[in-house]
This record gives structure tokens, C-alpha cells and sequence, in this order.
């Protein structure tokens, strides 16, 4: 019996969450006398696909046919879960990724299994199985009981950290057989935001709200990401007023984000941002208004003038980073 | 053209979220319900295909019981031509997905629009599982669609960018930002008009139960921010870098 982890990789790399997602796994595997195989799609090396060995996998699966190049929902799901019954997994895991959160529910279906979305900790309970994930856009948690016997879960990014359990692992070419009309939805282009730290990606976000008055005041915030290594996000109204892209907006209706750290500048802190981001592990607050709701979830916070704090801050980030 | 457009019955964003009955029941009392704001999203956005002639008919669907009927008017006063209400209690997502998979095989929808998740249990499940059901493509987090035909064009949000897509009916997509601009909101000739459109009552099909909420937290009280002086910032890095251990 199998533990089965949907491996994603980007241009045949794989990424920190990768190894996050599968020692997540590897660790219910052990739980569950189970053993960890991994399955992949696309033109991935030996070299690369060895690498999932160290966290635990006895097995890697990989599809480098063409026509899985591109990303399909529908036939994914069908490699998936016929993967998934070759191998007699009871448990098939993905990130809860845009490709996870894509997949995991038309696997759970084909399987007849049990779905739990967003994961963010080891089950608290294997008998009843029972996990703990986020509610009403994390103003609460649940405890989430799957009865079935096949069991899907996605585990949140930044939520589980990576353990070595290097295993001998077999590599292992792996197709099935997919109707042609599961191809239908075709991807014909792809846009890439290049060069940038991605806003789910970074363990450190700088986040600028309307208080930072216009877009050309972002030369700040962007030297304080450029000391930190961190990515840089905003608010809704920052993004709809077209003063940063889209894909920067964090919140409820945006991109939801659970950095390490999260620094918080010109934001309100409105319940709608703070559902997007409370799951930071530390938040610093810097905002002219002692008043501001912000102040309430933070963990480190400054009244002050941005314009007057963040160049001084800057400096001493620098000075530290220096010494 | 008609389109099936998914409305959930969820709590006001700035609801104060409380349980009773030992933690194991979401509090109703207080709350006021809306329509899912990715769906009001989805709704808005096939309105404009609608004035465009690019579709014929919106039918909003709940699956719920009767105290979801004022949203499902609410989807209608926006501006849907018809609704249905599946008579249930929603247990799970699988369930939700089964019935209103039910409800377009026998009414063949051309295209079903759900929310990317609900603001309540933040699944983002039940699209992709009516699409299973029906064994039609579905596009996940799609924000932007258009229609030529039966051909369609979307474009779906990726960790790190977006993927264009082209599919043809029958196709479920799960809307997210910027599927519309701004959200439509009811005129006062809509509200009059949504009280003589029909709202259809089907009954559920039975479905096994695969996931049970059993107990509901609110997360833990937060100690109270530690406020450093706007002058002295470098106590800022030393917190973060001694205490907080984070940089
Ligand atoms: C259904 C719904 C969904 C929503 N989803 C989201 C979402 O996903 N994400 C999101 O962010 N919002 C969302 N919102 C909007 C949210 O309610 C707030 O309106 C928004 O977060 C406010 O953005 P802000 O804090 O940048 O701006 P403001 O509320 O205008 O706050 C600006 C802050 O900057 C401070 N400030 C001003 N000048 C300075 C200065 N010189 N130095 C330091 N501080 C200064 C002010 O004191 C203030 O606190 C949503 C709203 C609704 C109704
Ligand atoms: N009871 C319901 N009735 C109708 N649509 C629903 C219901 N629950 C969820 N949905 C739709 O499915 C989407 C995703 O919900 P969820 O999988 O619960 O996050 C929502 O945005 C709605 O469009």
C-alpha cells in the first residue's frame, strides 16, 4: 500500500515545497505502515527525479509523453488516479497549489475517497483520521473527519517543514490510457512573471497599503525586499487602482499567503487583507494610525510616518545584514 | 447557450464567527448571508455575455434549504433569469457536487460557473467535482472568459503566472478575480422583477457522506503587539532577529 504524492515541478525542477509536501507525506506513510511514491509529469532528469529519494520516497512515477506536456485538469486527474489504483494507495496528497486545488477534488471522485483541502498539520487523530484546516477564510479552523477508505488530501504551503529520509528510490516510466476528448481543454499560452520572487513562493513579504499614496512610492518597499530576499505584495484597492499588478494582491479575494514574515505598510488591516495573511508567523505593522485595526493581529508594530520609518528601518536592515 | 452559475449561501465578510452546541454548529443567529463574492463575480460577468448575446439563458442554483431562497432572489434581482434550489442540507462538498451534476444531466446546462471556494469552508472543491460528475473539462481559478460560439477562452491564474485556455461546451469553470470587474448589486427595478421569476424546488438524490466537520475552533488569542518606537527602528531588527528569529 502507497502513499501517493503529486510531485509538481516547474521546467523539470522541483521546488522547497516540493520536499515540505513530500516529508508531509512520508510522515503519514510511516503513521499508516505505508511507503511513499512519488508521481510526476514532464521532462524531468534522473538527477532531479533522485533527489525526491532524500525525503522519504521509495518510488518515483514519471510521464514524459508529449501529450501531457501541457497542463489538462481533466486528463491529469485520469493519470492520477489510475496511478493511484495501479499502486494501491490509500492516501494521494498534492500541494494545495493551483494545480492541487485543480486536481485533488476530480481524483477524490474518481477514487470514491474522502477530500480534505488545506491541510495544515499532521492528522491529529489517524483512527478516526481527522484534520485540521482553515475556515471561514481563517477566522476559524475545523477538525475535518474523512470516513472513506481512500483518503486526498492538500497540504498548505509553508506548513510543514522538510525532513530527510533518504531511501533507495526506483525510477519507474508510468502511462495509462486517456481518451482524446480528456484533452479538450487546451492550454495555448503561457504567461510567466519573470525575475520576481513569487508573491506564494516567499518566506518574507513586504506589503504596502493605500497609505503609501501612489505607485511611485514603491521604490522603498522595493529596497527593503531587495535587503530582505522578500517578495512584495499590497492590498485590494493598491491593485485595483492599477499602482501594482494583480497577481500582488493579497487577501481574501486575492492570494492567500503564509510567509514567515509579513511586513505590513500603509495597510489598514481590514478583515478581508488579514484573512489572506493571518497565517503569517510574525507580523510587523507600521502605520500612522495607532487607531488602525492592523495593530490588533500584529505581532510587532510602529506608529509612525511610512515615509519617515521605512528609509530609517532600511538602514538598519542593511547595517545588520552588513555586520 | 445556457449557463448553470453556482450560488452559495455564506456569511457576510466582516461576520463575528461563533459555534454552539459544544463547538460542533456554525452559529447562525446574527449573521446576514450574501451571495459568494466569486460567484457574484461569475454571475456579473455572464450578464455581460448575456447583453453581448453570447448566452441565452442564467439559471442560479443552490443547494440548501429554505432560508437560502432571499440569496438565490438576490442572484435573480442581479439579474439571473431563473433559479433552482436543490432541498437539502449540504453535508459536504461531494454532496453539493452530486446534486447539482444531477440537476444538468437532466437539464444539459452548456456551462456551469461556481466560485474558485466558499468564504465559509474555503474548499474549492465542488466545481471540479460537478466536472468530474459530468466528465467535462473544468478550469480551475479562471479569471477571464469569453465565448465565440461554443468556443471558449480563459484564462486561469498559475503559482507565478497565467495560463491561456481554449475549450469548447460543455465546460465547468470556477471563477476568481477578475473574472468581472466589479461585482453587480441589485436595481430596484431587478429586486421588483426577482419576485415573479421562478425559483424551482427539486429534491436531493442521496449521496454517502465522505467528510464530517466535527468541531470548530477560533484560533488562539494573539499576545498584544510589542510597539517599538518610531525612533529607535533598529530595536525593530533586533526583535525580529533575536526573538521573532525571522530574519
Ligand atoms: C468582499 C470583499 C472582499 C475584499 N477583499 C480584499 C482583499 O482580498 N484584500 C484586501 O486588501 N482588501 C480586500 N477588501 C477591501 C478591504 O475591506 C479594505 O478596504 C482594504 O484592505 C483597505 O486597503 P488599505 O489598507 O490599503 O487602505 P486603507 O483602508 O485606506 O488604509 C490605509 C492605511 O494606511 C495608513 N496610512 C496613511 N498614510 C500613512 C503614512 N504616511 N504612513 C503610514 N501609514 C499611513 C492609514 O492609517 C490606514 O490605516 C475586500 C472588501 C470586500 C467587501
Ligand atoms: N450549497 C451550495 N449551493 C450551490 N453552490 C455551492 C454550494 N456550495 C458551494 N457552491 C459553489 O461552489 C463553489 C466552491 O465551493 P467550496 O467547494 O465549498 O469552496 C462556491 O463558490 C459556489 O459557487
Amino acid at each position: 500500500m502507497a502513499v501517493l504524492v503529486y510531485t509538481e515541478n516547474w521546467d523539470g525542477k522541483f521546488k522547497k515545497a516540493t520536499y515540505e509536501l513530500l516529508s508531509y507525506a512520508n510522515e503519514i506513510a510511516k503513521n499508516t505502515g505505508n511507503e511513499t511514491v512519488a508521481i510526476t509529469v514532464g521532462n524531468v532528469s534522473d538527477e532531479e527525479l533522485k533527489k525526491l529519494g532524500q525525503y522519504g520516497a521509495v518510488k518515483v512515477l514519471v510521464n514524459k509523453e508529449e501529450k501531457f506536456a501541457k497542463f489538462t485538469a481533466q486528463a491529469y486527474s485520469t493519470l492520477l488516479a489510475d496511478a493511484a489504483k495501479a499502486q494501491s494507495a490509500n492516501f494521494v496528497i498534492f500541494a494545495n497549489s493551483y494545480s492541487g486545488r485543480a486536481l485533488a477534488p476530480r481524483v477524490s471522485v474518481k477514487l470514491d475517497a474522502s477530500l480534505a483541502p488545506g491541510a495544515i498539520q499532521l492528522p491529529t487523530s489517524y483512527e478516526p483520521f481527522v484534520i485540521k484546516k482553515k475556515a471561514y477564510s481563517g477566522k476559524a479552523f475545523v477538525d475535518y473527519e474523512l470516513t472513506g477508505d481512500v483518503k486526498v488530501l492538500t497540504l498548505n504551503q509553508n506548513s510543514f517543514k522538510i525532513v530527510e529520509d533518504t531511501k533507495k528510490i526506483v525510477i519507474e516510466e508510468y502511462t495509462t490510457d486517456v481518451a482524446d476528448n480528456e484533452f479538450v481543454a487546451k492550454v495555448v499560452d503561457v504567461q510567466k512573471e519573470t525575475g520576481k520572487l513569487s508573491v506564494t513562493d516567499a518566506e518574507i513579504l513586504v506589503s504596502g497599503g493605500r497609505g503609501l499614496k501612489g505607485p511611485e512610492n514603491w521604490g522603498m518597499l522595493e529596497e527593503m525586499a531587495e535587503i530582505l530576499g522578500a517578495g512584495i505584495c499590497c492590498s485590494r484597492p493598491v491593485s485595483d487602482l492599477d499602482w501594482r499588478p494583480h497577481s500582488e494582491h493579497v487577501g481574501q479575494t486575492g492570494k492567500v499567503v503564509a510567509p514567515n514574515l509579513y511586513i505590513a505598510i500603509g495597510v489598514s488591516g481590514a478583515i478581508q487583507h488579514l484573512a489572506g495573511v493571518n497565517s503569517s508567523k510574525v507580523m510587523v505593522v507600521i502605520n500612522n494610525d495607532p487607531e488602525a485595526p492592523f495593530f490588533e493581529a500584529a505581532d510587532y508594530g510602529i506608529v509612525g510616518d511610512a515615509f519617515e520609518v521605512v528609509p530609517k528601518l532600511n538602514e538598519a536592515l542593511k547595517n545588520f545584514k552588513a555586520s | 447557450m445556457k449557463v448553470l452559475i453556482c450560488i452559495g449561501h455564506v456569511p457576510d465578510t466582516t461576520s463575528k464567527i461563533r459555534f454552539t452546541d459544544n463547538d460542533t454548529k456554525f452559529d447562525k443567529s446574527d449573521i446576514q448571508y450574501i451571495v459568494g463574492p466569486y460567484e457574484e463575480l461569475g454571475l456579473t460577468r455572464l450578464l455581460e455575455l448575456k447583453e453581448a448575446k453570447k448566452i441565452k439563458t442564467i439559471t442560479a442554483i443552490n443547494v440548501g434549504l429554505k432560508e437560502t431562497e432571499a440569496t438565490l432572489r438576490k442572484a435573480l434581482a442581479i439579474g439571473a433569469d431563473n433559479a433552482v434550489r436543490v432541498d437539502a442540507n449540504p453535508t459536504d462538498a461531494l454532496f453539493v457536487a452530486k446534486q447539482i451534476a444531477e440537476v444538468c444531466k437532466k437539464d444539459n446546462y452548456d456551462i456551469v460557473i461556481t466560485g474558485k471556494e466558499s468564504i465559509d469552508y474555503n474548499g474549492g472543491q465542488v466545481g471540479e467535482m460537478i466536472a468530474e460528475y459530468l466528465g467535462v473539462p473544468s478550469i480551475s481559478s479562471t479569471a477571464k472568459l469569453d465565448l465565440d460560439g461554443d468556443k471558449a477562452t480563459l484564462v486561469r491564474e498559475i503559482d507565478g503566472g497565467k495560463e491561456v485556455i481554449e475549450t469548447s461546451i460543455p465546460f465547468v469553470a470556477t471563477a476568481q478575480k477578475g473574472f468581472a470587474a466589479e461585482p453587480r448589486i441589485p436595481s430596484m427595478r431587478g429586486i421588483m422583477q426577482a419576485r415573479r421569476k421562478k425559483l424551482a424546488v427539486v429534491a436531493a438524490v442521496s449521496q454517502d457522506e465522505k467528510t464530517k466537520t466535527t468541531k470548530h475552533f477560533l484560533p488562539e488569542a494573539k499576545a498584544a503587539c510589542k510597539m517599538v518606537d518610531a525612533d529607535n527602528v533598529g530595536e525593530l531588527v533586533r526583535l525580529l532577529n533575536e526573538e521573532a528569529k525571522v530574519i
